[in-house]
């Protein structure tokens, strides 16, 4: 392992299907890659057929007509003509004509196809006050305007603190606003690791689900619970995992938890099964974006009734063949159900993680069944309330020991010479989180009082007295 | 048990935390034999614990009872014996994510100091990845190997006694990530940057104070390393409890005492006083918490 020469360019070229993701200076786009298939990012077309083969962390030049040229490494940093500059702005009057090109002119010095580095050095030029700003300030304006004019592209291989990232800053409601520095408590407090089997029931588009599973490296297993009509990935996709992750994933609708608890679901009857199926998708879907595995069903009907007479024979056929591949479908669905609930059933995970839309108390109670003792549990919500709430129910029933509820803050610095200060705009909140560790509930011992004569009398006077306290949150 | 797969039974030899209540733990190692003191009376490791499934309840001899819990990295965290200022979950969940640590990554981090950062590390990249550790100080060195050994981690780890900033790693050409908690980082950038792979990787610098911070990321920039990013991240602990606000007394209405009476009611009484009062359910920010540990300064090493 220690050995560079495994360190191989080979595994790190982009190919055809990969996922990858862009980047442009703060800005990230999941895409993935397919030849003249065209691609917006930051109002941009492009074009990723000359990624191809490249190596990942490249980045590229977009021209006009959205072709990307690979930057050599070399020659990323521009020296940026400024001769000379001012001590202060006290002679800086802003009178709107600082800038003698118009906006005709650098939109035809575009149109001509000038380099975005050129483009800048003719705003410079063109500016009257360039040469009276500050150092910092000087600095401070190309870089602006290198960010409007320069579209370097990188391409990046994806992982949960990109992805993270990327959800955060441009759909935060796609994954109910849980912030990167979130997630990364979430995966640390839940102990995620390879080798585990860990219960997830998320609504972040699959982003949970993907950072959980690239925690456990394909070893292991995870199952995810899902609401409506199938499990919602599209994040999880995005990661790219090899294929045989995906044998570690399992999915169980969470509509059918009740039925295996009390030991009452049926995965052996196949009639009985699709049946329950098809209601249990129409109950839940109302709520649920519809993905791809849940409405096979939906498309099929449809395509047989258009059809018309001529082609008769070939119709039954292919009546036939798709109801064949219908049954397979639903017999490989059968059996995928099956596998889940045999690995719930065991009611012995290690591990539970939510965070969903969804008011996550009956979530919790209801999951933490499946969890074996003193495995650690964490429950994403972006209000505090419902966690309250939590708190309280599991406080009541037992069974989970070291309850926390936490949030976390996070700040940027600029780190520059002279100029070192935090970053002016800030996350307001990225959402709150309960913690536990579950242990063996026996029935008798559970009760609040017992649990206040288990506490020290010197420890419990300390407390109030710090606290002064009315309430026995010990 | 280990500290990177669960078990369920508790062995001898095993480390195992014992949950007292609300916010007091204590590690034990399980001797044959031996006994624990605890405020409760005493636990007998070969009745009480081995053969005990991680999670139960144990009674001790004087009818208090405990709960043996399974060990974590995040439980060791707040358990381990301090031979240095230790890193606590809440940095080390945003080391571990923004260096993109996985099971495989090679990490190479230094100073290796109490191991409360190493066992998180491991417990990410075991089955398949190695952390090389490097700890100037050689009690502190020797005690982390050893402790690795005990927690059935050595295989994943190698210790070294010796100074980052002079020696570097003693690898060259193999990390995905570099962590450092130094005192002077910027005199262990060129070695940082040797240790990583051809491809690159992930750093991570922690300081507590700026001044090491704006040098180690000049350090980063002249070293070619691209991405700097400064961030703090604090964690706040909520004090979830029910708290009684008395309503305020106007005296008599005209006509309408009958309404406020109502109100009153709804909201309820409190049981004693006789003076009306709403309770609540909330949760309190801590009086004082951590407000600094460190900054965390994160780059890219780019190819080549």
């Amino acid at each position: 392992m220690a050995d560079p020469a495994v360190d191989s360019d080979e595994e790190s070229r982009i190919s055809e299907g990969d996922y990858v993701v862009l980047k442009r200076a703060d800005v990230y786009k999941s895409v993935q890659i397919e030849k003249r298939k065209k691609v917006i990012f930051e109002k941009q077309w492009l074009f990723m057929d000359n990624a191809i083969g490249e190596l990942y962390g490249s980045t590229f030049e977009v021209d006009g007509g959205g072709k990307l040229t690979l930057r050599k490494p070399n020659n990323t940093e521009d020296p940026t003509d400024t001769k000379g500059a001012g001590l202060d702005n006290r002679h800086i009057v802003d009178d709107g004509k600082s800038q003698k090109l118009t906006r005709d002119d650098i939109e035809s010095l575009k149109e001509q196809g000038l380099k975005g580095q050129e483009i800048i050095q003719q705003l410079i030029d063109n500016s009257t006050t360039f040469r009276d700003k500050t150092e910092f300030a000087q600095e401070k304006y190309i870089k602006k305007k290198k960010k409007k004019y320069e579209s370097k592209i990188t391409v990046l291989k994806p992982t949960s603190r990109i992805l993270a990232m990327m959800y955060h800053g441009r759909e935060p409601g796609k994954v109910c606003h849980l912030r990167y520095d979130t997630l990364a408590q979430m995966l640390t407090m839940g102990n995620i690791h390879a080798g585990s089997k860990i219960i997830v029931f998320e609504t972040c588009a699959g982003l949970v689900l993907g950072s959980v599973m690239e925690r456990m490296g394909g070893h292991g297993s995870v199952i995810q619970l899902y609401p409506g009509g199938g499990p919602v990935r599209a994040g999880m996709e995005s990661f790219g995992f090899p294929s045989h992750f995906h044998n570690t994933l399992h999915e169980f609708p969470l509509c059918k938890v009740n039925a295996l608890l009390s030991g009452t679901l049926n995965v052996d009857e196949k009639d009985m099964d699709s049946q329950s199926n098809g209601r249990s998708d129409e109950q839940c879907s109302s709520s649920q974006v519809s993905t791809g595995e849940g409405d096979e069903s939906s498309s099929e009907p449809q395509k047989m009734e258009v059809s018309a007479d001529p082609a008769e024979a070939k119709k039954k056929e292919d009546r036939e063949k798709s109801r064949e591949q219908k049954r397979v479908r639903m017999e490989e669905k059968r059996k995928r159900l099956a596998a889940a609930a045999a690995l719930l059933e065991g009611r012995n995970a290690d591990g539970l993680v939510i965070a969903s839309r969804f008011h996550p108390c009956p979530v919790l109670l209801g999951l933490l069944k499946f969890v074996a003792p003193s495995r650690p549990f964490v429950v994403y919500c972006q209000y505090r309330e419902p966690l309250i709430e939590c708190y309280t129910k599991l406080r009541e029933q037992g069974g989970a020991v070291s309850l926390r509820l936490t949030d976390s803050w996070l700040r940027h610095y600029q780190v520059l010479p002279n100029r070192t200060h935090p970053v002016l705009l800030m996350s307001g909140g990225g959402g709150y989180l309960l913690s536990g560790i579950t242990v063996s509930a026996d029935a008798a011992a559970t009760s609040g009082a017992q649990q206040k004569s288990g506490e020290p009398a010197a420890k419990r006077i300390k407390l109030d007295e710090i606290k002064s306290t009315s309430d026995s949150s010990a | 048990m280990s500290f990177v797969e669960y078990s369920e039974f508790i062995q001898e030899g095993d480390v195992v935390i014992i949950f007292l209540g609300h916010d007091s733990m204590m590690p034990i190692k399980v001797e044959a034999g031996a006994q624990t003191q605890t405020r409760y009376g005493a636990i007998r490791h070969s009745s009480d614990l081995i053969g005990r499934r991680f999670g139960s309840k144990v009674t001790c001899s004087k009818g208090g009872w405990v709960y043996v819990l399974h060990p974590t990295p995040e439980l060791w965290t707040v358990n381990l014996p301090h031979r240095t200022q230790i890193l606590y979950t809440t940095d080390i969940a945003n080391i571990t994510l923004m260096l993109d640590l996985k099971p495989g990554s090679i990490v190479c981090e230094s100073g290796t100091g109490s191991g409360s950062l190493s066992h998180a590390i491991l417990r990410t990249i075991a089955p398949s990845g190695h952390l090389y550790t490097v700890e100037f100080h050689a009690q502190r060195a020797e005690k982390a190997a050893q402790e690795f050994k005990e927690h059935k981690v050595a295989h994943l780890v190698t210790v070294r006694n010796q100074d980052v900033c002079k020696e570097g790693f003693g690898v060259v050409g193999v990390a995905d990530a570099v962590f450092l908690d130094i005192p002077s980082p910027w005199e262990a950038v060129t070695h940082a940057k040797k240790a990583f792979k051809r491809k690159g990787g992930r750093l991570c610098s922690f300081s507590p104070c700026i001044e090491q911070v704006q040098r180690t990321c000049e350090a980063l920039l002249e070293q070619g390393f691209e991405e700097i990013c400064t961030l703090e991240v604090l964690q706040r602990v909520h004090d979830v409890r029910s708290v009684t606000l008395p309503l305020p007394d106007f005296g008599p209405e005209d006509g309408g005492a009958e309404s406020a009476k109502m109100a009153s009611e709804e909201v309820s009484s409190a049981a004693n006083s006789g003076h009306p009062s709403v309770t609540c359910r909330t949760a309190t920010a801590p009086r004082e918490m951590a407000g600094h540990t460190g900054y965390l300064t994160f780059a890219t090493k780019p190819r080549g």
